[in-house]
């Protein structure tokens, strides 16, 4: 792949929005079949330009109009805001308290800064493809729970091009709903309290809730490959002493606890290393949390303590600010990254696992890849501008863009099926034939 | 509408639609000729609160027939109901009275009950269903002809409304009685009832089938923390939209299913009385934005001022204001923030070095009224009337017993509330030599109006104020005066001005004290049109006020 260099890219974004970006799918999806008069005209888009230079209240008339600016700006990153009461471009001329933020997918942000208590391996910025299972675990988890639980259809989730997901819930009575049942989704989702100076961030009560079990279940898939092989988490004492540290204090003390885990809190010689992987700890880990203390009353037998430390390490950790406000602005799909070069592109959930962010085109090398093309292709046209208009259409087919935007267009085929089988349910209703 | 009465008093207010289609409120009189089980005058209510486009409108003029049989039990199918339609008959201004006094009442005792035992337990339960069967209001779904309890909880709900839209503290008040009324008449429906209920009001809870509950029943029963155990098979499971559940799915107390919320019983009862509560909210906000139309008509306005003010919050009593003023405020407070009455009492105190009897007794007891502890009353009177050169001990001898007394020391040891402003009004009028009395009804006109030129009214102000003498609104006149003389916009100040126009004491409260709310009745003369409301606001456990009052400083001295 194609080195990237950030100095390019008012260049390669020059390219990249003549010739790849994807204006014709990204419409259909804004537009959503035009049914609503107005609601791509109304819809905010924030350009951030070169320099950092920052726009709001961007809006478009049509698909044409978008490509234009969108050419002209060249912007390094774009948004997606809320459809508004009135075109956002226009929002001055209304009478004050009268533009109001109407409609608006919902949306989720999963970063993975937010897990740095419990990776070992990266921290901050960084991600590998150890802690990338974080999120998909995440993926998986939400997306079951927006499907079964909610019966949300028409979820897109999408790398953000640097250390995260996005997901884009758009179903047209989710787009309608009020900022108090968002935060309210946000708050069934959420299992992982608490910030850095909460050491236990999860309690289970003794009624799990299905949508507790369902989710440690998914984690249990994971759990062995991701936590006890790649991240290590009982490699050592100072990893297992993070996770002693979640073990209540009345567990901790009872003598059969340390007889279980053959660890002997005195001196530095203890049991614990004779069992040599992290595997073979976590056996003994949850055994002895999960015996019935005799003496202490209220404490729950079982595998409670186990499900909280499965959940602390794994469970994904939602940011409610970012889904609560419908005016919220969110970046968009197949934006690019100005410091990674990549592209936000949809993530396939049939391939969820294999999903690799590494492999995600960057900005360069898709550009990279087209000149190659062209150069090649163009030296048989003598009309650059008709050969402009007849290539830019299939231009992206030919990078590795390609796979994305076919994500993304099974996207679109679904919710215009969904559409199609609404009217037909109002026309049928209304006997409209 | 026919208005036979031509004078003040005889008005008409049709189809004043201030915020288009929102409210709109009607108000006629009919002939005194007409009358009914006593009382004087037949006053006609209407009102309807309109809905978005939808117009509920009357042309009725005239009573509507009473309703027979069927047609009775068809209009209020439940004991229960959730205040979607405003009444559209026509009620008399006594029975208006009446009804709202009688669910006061009601809620107040759902209040104190509230907080006197546990809500929902046996003894809870027991003592308020004695309360609502005593007031005669509907509670019990399968008792026969219920159509006048359940009438009269229909249209009192909505007169209260219209008295405790007024405020953000009065809103929550009324909304929290609402829902413990509500979720008591819930709690003793029979569960085959249920479902009617809710379709007639429009709730769309289905109840699941056994099928679908059992195919559920594992991840029902560990979702609800309501239920506890294997009990299932007992309880009813509705099936509702996930986002009408929002208190339950954020918690993680119910379970979700594509898109819908299993809520067993015991939960659907707080889904509907959330629901409750955010319509009755917006339906007071509504009702707020219409009422300058209600309140302009002065029959209304003073009906509704009182209700509400019988729900004051706190128990504010005389004994907590005392002590909270010093004798050297008074000569300053007396020009800033005293009634024009007291102004001059207390200026012909300070003049004369003495008050007559009349005088002694409306002052002395506003004084006490306004926080003057026995001590300094004794200390005040006694260094003016000593400036007027009498006897020091002529006054420990004929002056201070009063005082004692009036402050319960003495005799049979009522601790008298200060004057209300009716009765300074209608009884016991200055003579020659008084000071006592209210200015604005015992001043001749022409010295009215120097008074309050003197006062630095402004023209305007003064030609408002006398227009509202001359017709016989002598509180409104002194309400203009406060407003006249308090620039302030401060809307605490506004409510509490608005609290008493009846005890002079209420209306000029001082920045930092509490007001006092106080029983009284009310007989406003209009002409030959005597229209009487009698009045009973309670304040909670205050009941010895109403009898003190009563003989309140008729003592002779």
């Amino acid at each position: 792949m194609e080195p990237f260099d950030p100095a390019e890219l008012p260049e390669l974004l020059k390219l990249y929005y003549r010739r790849l970006f994807p204006y014709a799918q990204y419409y259909r999806w804004l537009n959503y079949g035009g049914v609503v008069k107005n609601y791509f005209q109304h819809r905010e888009f924030s350009f951030t330009l070169k320099d950092d230079i920052y726009i709001r209240y961007q809006s478009f008339n049509n698909q044409s109009d978008l490509e234009k600016e969108m050419q002209k700006m060249n912007p390094y990153k774009i948004d997606i805001g809320a459809v508004y009461s009135h075109r956002p471009n226009q929002h001055n001329t209304v009478k004050l308290g009268a533009f109001q933020a109407q409609e608006k997918e919902l949306v989720f942000d999963i970063d993975m800064t937010d897990y740095d208590d419990v990776r070992r391996c990266c921290s901050s910025a960084d991600i590998c493809s150890k802690c990338w299972t974080l999120m998909t675990m995440a993926i998986r988890i939400i997306d079951r729970a927006l499907k079964e639980d909610f019966g949300f259809k028409h979820r897109l989730w999408v790398y953000s091009g640097r250390r995260g997901v996005h997901c884009w819930v758009c179903d047209e009575s989710v787009r309608k709903l009020s900022s108090a049942v968002r935060s309210g989704i946000v708050e069934y989702l959420s299992l992982v309290k608490g910030g850095q100076d909460v050491k236990k961030k999860v309690h289970l009560s003794e009624n799990v809730h299905p949508f507790v079990r369902k989710s440690i279940s998914i984690i249990k898939k994971y759990f062995e490959g991701y936590a006890l092989v790649g991240q290590d988490i009982l490699e050592n004492k100072e990893s297992w002493d993070k996770i002693l540290a979640l073990v209540p204090e009345n567990i901790l003390s009872q003598d059969h606890f340390y007889v279980s885990l053959q660890y002997n809190e005195k001196g530095d010689h203890f049991n614990f290393q004779k069992h040599h992987s992290s595997l073979q700890r976590w056996e003994y880990l949850k055994k002895a949390a999960s015996q019935c203390p005799s003496n202490i009353k209220n404490e729950k037998c079982g595998p409670w303590l186990e499900w909280e430390i499965m959940l602390q390490y794994c469970f994904p950790r939602l940011d409610i600010n970012v889904s609560k406000g419908i005016n919220h602005l969110l970046k968009s799909p197949f934006s690019v990254h100005p410091k990674t070069g990549r592209i936000s592109v949809p993530i396939d959930l049939q391939k969820v696992d294999q999903f690799d962010p590494f492999a995600v085109p960057t900005i360069s090398s898709i550009c990279h890849e087209l000149d190659a093309i062209f150069t090649s292709e163009a030296e048989k046209e003598e009309n650059q501008a008709e050969s402009d208009i007849k290539h830019r259409t299939r231009d992206y087919k030919k990078t590795s863009l390609a796979p994305y935007v076919k994500v993304f267009e099974q996207f679109l085929e679904n919710l215009d099926k969904s559409r199609k089988g609404e009217l037909l349910k109002k026309s049928d209703l209304q006997k409209d034939f | 509408m026919r208005t036979t009465r031509a004078g003040v008093g005889g008005r008409k207010v049709s189809g004043r639609d201030l915020r288009a289609s929102r409210f709109r409120f009607r108000f006629y009189k009919k002939s005194p000729a007409t009358r009914e089980g006593g009382c004087q005058t037949l006053c006609v209510v209407e009102f309807a609160v309109v809905a978005g486009n939808k117009m509920e409108f009357s042309g009725v003029k005239r009573r509507k027939p009473w309703l027979i049989g069927d047609q009775r039990k068809a209009s209020y199918p439940h004991s229960l109901q959730f205040y979607l339609q405003p009444p559209s008959e026509n009620i008399s201004l006594i029975e208006f009275e009446n009804l709202a006094i009688d669910r006061l009442k009601l809620l107040k005792s759902v209040e104190n009950l509230g907080v006197s035992y546990v809500k929902g337990t046996e003894l809870y339960q027991s003592k308020l269903e004695a309360e609502i069967r005593r007031l005669k209001f509907s509670y019990r779904e399968s008792l026969e002809d219920e159509y006048e309890p359940r009438r009269k909880d229909h249209i009192s709900h909505f007169i209260l409304r219209l008295a405790y839209c007024q405020s953000e503290d009065l809103r929550r008040w009324f909304i929290q009685q609402e829902m413990d009324l509500l979720r008591f008449r819930f709690s003793i429906l029979p569960k085959d009832k249920i479902q009617s209920f809710l379709q007639d009001s429009h709730l769309h809870f289905e109840a699941i089938s056994e099928e679908e509950k059992n195919l559920r029943e594992q991840e029902i029963i560990a979702s609800s923390t309501s239920l506890g155990g294997p009990k299932l098979e007992l309880e009813y499971v509705y099936k509702i939209p996930f986002a009408d559940a929002l208190d339950l799915f954020r918690g993680r107390k119910v379970y979700l299913e594509n898109g819908f919320a299993y809520v067993p019983l015991k939960d659907i009862v707080a889904i509907i009385l959330n629901e409750f509560r955010a319509k009755l909210s917006k339906a007071l906000a509504l009702t707020a934005r219409s009422l300058p139309a209600v309140q302009s008509d002065e029959r209304l306005q003073p009906l509704l001022n009182h209700l509400s003010h019988s729900y004051i919050g706190q128990d504010y009593s005389i004994q907590g204001n005392a002590g909270k003023i010093s004798l050297d405020q008074i000569d300053s407070l007396s020009t800033k923030s005293f009634p024009p009455c007291m102004r001059q009492l207390h200026k012909a105190l300070r003049e004369n070095h003495h008050l007559r009897h009349g005088g002694r007794m409306q002052y002395g007891l506003f004084l006490k009224g306004i926080g003057l502890t026995l001590e300094q009353a004794l200390q005040f009177w006694k260094q003016e009337f000593i400036k007027g050169k009498m006897d020091p001990d002529k006054f420990d001898k004929g002056y201070s017993y009063n005082i004692r007394h009036s402050f319960g020391k003495e005799g049979k040891r009522t601790d008298y509330t200060p004057f209300s402003c009716l009765k300074i009004i209608l009884t016991n009028p200055p003579s020659q030599g008084d000071y006592h009395g209210c200015p604005f009804r015992h001043s001749d006109p022409e010295l009215l109006k120097q008074k309050l030129q003197s006062y630095k009214i402004t023209p305007g102000g003064i030609s408002q104020i006398l227009d509202l003498v001359k017709g016989t609104h002598y509180q409104v006149a002194c309400q203009k005066y406060f407003e006249m003389t308090h620039n302030s916009r401060d809307p605490d100040l506004d409510n509490r001005r608005l609290l008493t126009a009846c005890p002079v004491l209420g209306m000029y409260a001082l920045p930092t004290m509490p007001t006092v709310g106080t029983i009284f009745k009310d007989i406003v003369l209009r002409e030959q049109c005597v229209v009487e409301t009698a009045w009973m606001v309670y304040m909670t456990g205050r009941r010895d006020l109403e009898s003190s009052l009563e003989d309140g400083g008729t003592e002779a001295s």
